[in-house]
């Protein structure tokens, strides 16, 4: 390699090592507020304030969904298996929604703990099967096929 | 020199490339039309829907090999920026930017099926998680490179600063692929890994031929739009004439 060639590939390198330090750095200090949601156990420990809106994450707990008999008005308990959160929602939900699903909740906590909703996602999983696969899963024991295994 | 270092070599010529990719373009396009028409065919009438997102998971057929286009083209061209660089070869840089616009044709088809399947399945046409966001970005690098070829009038100098924004750039790329380890994401997570598939393979496999099939769709355009380019750069040089 001829010393002009030398050169460059040198300074090329040092270029991307910089760029690449400098790229970890910040995403290391910004990996607080990179999270699009947080889960029912950040909720508990870090006892976030009443009327701050975030996101809420995790699965609609088995059992828990009561809908209004008038209204679109619908009550769940979001679980991560440490924590849980009980939302209370007033709009359409989505077709993924159900229980065992993940979902993410827009909102904010009411003062008596609960968190009130004003948009709800479902989450999909990395999971794609034919529903004929899904049944023998859900047959051979498995409650929720989309609990992944 | 042995020939497999001569092929290298050649390819450093504008004339060899010339005649070499003229050869090989129709074979790329014969590749992509017949993976493209059994991939379709497989992923549109055999594969069977899901059993959570019905239909809609065959926006999948297109929007994952788009997607893996978009960071692959990237991902090449940062490649073909530092060989361009280091060893100024001009085949190279012409390679880098033909590839440009391409890539960012498909990082558009991946965000706009995207969005398409999302509003069904999440609930909304668009979120800013780390994956989304990530992708846009991936999208403004591709146009920050093309502007700033454009920039300059010696297209030398142009495909040096292009091309070190392209390695600039390629950060991105692991930021885009680990989005959804490292932090919590709307979108899901990876269902192709070293571990194996979360897809069934009823319609794993329409997917990967998708997938290989614009790989072809990738060759053949770039090496068109490559030499079109150098035709243009050359067209006073006597190879250009003498073929005209």
């Amino acid at each position: 390699m001829t010393p002009t060639r030398k050169r460059r590939l040198i300074a090329v390198l040092v270029i991307i090592v910089g760029v690449g330090a400098a790229a970890t750095v910040a995403i290391k200090s910004l990996n607080e507020n990179m999270l699009f949601f947080v889960s029912p156990t950040d909720v508990e420990e870090q006892s976030l304030p009443a009327g701050k809106r975030f996101r809420l994450g995790g699965l609609v707990a088995g059992g828990s969904v009561t809908r209004d008999s008038e209204g679109l008005a619908v009550k769940f308990v979001v679980t991560d298996g440490l924590a849980s959160v009980d939302v209370i929602y007033d709009g359409i939900l989505p077709d993924l929604f159900r229980e065992g699903q993940g979902v993410i909740a827009i909102g904010e906590l009411h003062p008596d703990g609960h968190f009130n909703a004003a948009e709800v996602l479902a989450k999909h999983d990395e999971n794609y099967m034919p529903p004929e696969v899904a049944d023998a899963l859900e047959k051979a024991g498995h409650t929720n096929a989309s609990d992944g295994q | 020199m042995n020939r497999f270092i001569l092929f290298f070599h050649n390819t450093g010529s504008p004339p060899w490339f010339y005649r070499f990719s003229g050869k090989l373009i129709p074979w790329l396009w014969l590749g992509f039309a017949v993976l493209t028409v059994i991939g379709l065919y497989m992923g549109l009438f055999l594969a069977p829907p899901d059993y959570q997102q019905g239909e809609s998971v065959r926006i999948m057929y297109l929007h994952v090999p788009a997607a893996w286009l978009s960071m692959m083209i990237f991902g090449l061209m940062a490649i073909m920026g530092f060989i361009a660089l280091v060893w100024r070869i001009r085949v190279m840089e012409v390679l880098m930017i033909s590839s440009a616009p391409i890539g960012a044709a498909f990082t558009v088809i991946a965000l706009i099926t995207g969005s398409l399947w999302g509003r069904p399945t999440w609930g909304t046409y668009w979120v800013w998680d780390a994956r989304l966001t990530s992708e846009l970005v991936l999208l403004f690098l591709y146009f920050g490179v093309i502007a700033l070829y454009n920039a300059y009038d010696e297209p030398r100098k142009a495909a040096r600063a292009a091309s070190l924004m392209a390695i600039v750039g390629v950060v991105n790329l692991p930021i885009i692929h680990y989005s959804v380890l490292w932090w919590n994401t709307l979108h899901q997570g990876s269902s192709i890994g070293t571990s194996g598939s979360g897809i069934h393979p009823s319609m794993l496999w329409p997917l990967l031929i998708m997938a290989i099939a614009s790989k072809f769709f990738y060759g053949a355009n770039l090496l068109s739009r490559a030499r079109l380019q150098l035709l243009k750069q050359d067209h006073r040089k006597r190879w250009v004439r003498e073929l005209l």
